[in-house]
């Protein structure tokens, strides 16, 4: 498996570059380990269903005859009197991207075999992870105190109400998930499990400090679905 | 399968790639911190698109174009997908094409929705 790698460096590349690693034998992605290729397909199922969820939203706002509320007061917050639009949701915005950057370093720390570096950067990953779920629990506790339910909210359509539960539920338990990869990634990296190419508990793969990368995906792909979410469902 | 051919795959990255930059999916630290700080730019500006209450095509637009620069940034360099082969790129990056599709479907589908609804509340069909 890892021989055919060394080829991937004097093959074409460019259109026909695809053409000659998808016609080639044994494996299409020269330049991606299994691992890393699973990861990618299955964040594109993870994509289709995201983006299912986002279309059904918006199919359900466009074919509404009642209006739809505004999501700029519904998440705003009061803060010393004053009301300031989105306030949670943007702070929940630069908490994930502050993540994303921070696994970002820890990958790069980890194809240093900085060991100790890599396990700081995940570990202040999982905390805003966690931060962001904990901010997400409040945000819903909010609206639901303020009588949003799946059925109905004092505001206006329905609607509102189904989709926002399901698609920050979905986007939530992906990062709730995230955040016990991570700890699970750094408790491996500590106990140098990826110096010794120690075999998972799961796939019983040896393990590798590629492993780093791959986790990083998820998270990376978690922040991705929030950029959407963030323009459709709360900007727009 | 031993631990040594995970890092025999590293190497055959490294020799991959060798030329554009050092190593396989290693890429200097600047990039990462350039691409941080235009994520948290673009995203102060969609944020600021509702805080100063932009209305109608000139709103959608920038929040479409925030969010877009936002998600290419993401995608190409936090995971290195501008330095995966063109062969794992486009048969990730193609197939969400059709949600397109799908949008443009919808869209259709539920305007004819709306204007049967309002049809009907309105006491006619």
């Amino acid at each position: 498996m890892a021989d055919t790698a060394h080829t991937a460096s004097n093959r074409p590349s460019g259109l026909k570059g695809i053409a000659a690693d998808w016609s080639a034998d044994q494996r299409a992605f020269k330049s991606a380990s299994w691992g890393k290729s699973m990861m990618w397909i299955f964040l594109l199922s993870d994509t289709f269903i995201f983006g299912c969820f986002l279309l059904s939203y918006m199919t359900a706002r466009m074919s509404t005859t009642v209006p739809w509320p505004n999501a700029s007061e519904v998440f705003g917050l009061h803060v010393g009197g004053v009301s300031v639009p989105l306030l949670l949701i943007a702070i929940m915005t630069f908490v994930l991207i502050s993540s994303s950057g921070t696994m970002a370093m820890a990958v790069n720390a980890a194809y240093r075999r900085d060991k100790k570096w890599t396990v700081i950067l995940i570990l202040f990953t999982a905390l805003m992870g966690a931060t962001f779920v904990g901010m997400q629990a409040f945000e819903w506790s909010k609206l639901i105190s303020e009588g949003v339910r799946p059925w109905g909210n004092p505001w206006g359509a329905a609607q509102f109400g189904s989709t926002f539960f399901m698609i920050t539920g979905f986007h939530g338990t992906h990062v709730t998930i995230g955040v016990i990869f991570l700890l699970i990634v750094a408790r491996k990296v500590w106990r140098g499990e990826y110096d010794r190419g120690d075999k998972g508990f799961f796939t019983s793969r040896p393990g590798d400090y590629e492993h780093v990368e791959i986790m990083g995906l998820y998270w990376h792909f978690v922040d991705l679905v929030w950029v959407f979410i963030f323009a459709f469902f709360y900007l727009w | 399968m031993t631990a040594s051919s995970g890092h025999g795959h590293e190497h055959a990255a490294k020799a991959a790639t060798a030329g554009s930059h050092a190593e396989g999916q290693q890429h200097p630290i600047r990039i990462y911190l350039v691409v941080w700080f235009w994520l948290f730019v673009l995203s102060a500006c969609s944020y600021f698109v509702d805080y100063i209450h932009l209305e109608g095509l000139l709103r959608w637009s920038l929040i479409l174009i925030f969010m877009v620069l936002k998600a290419g940034l993401i995608v190409a360099v936090f995971m290195h997908m501008m330095w995966e082969r063109p062969a794992l790129s486009w048969a990730i990056l193609l197939p969400p094409v059709a949600v397109l599709v799908f949008v443009a479907i919808m869209v259709i589908e539920s305007d004819y929705t709306a204007l049967t609804r309002t049809v009907f509340f309105s006491g006619g069909g």
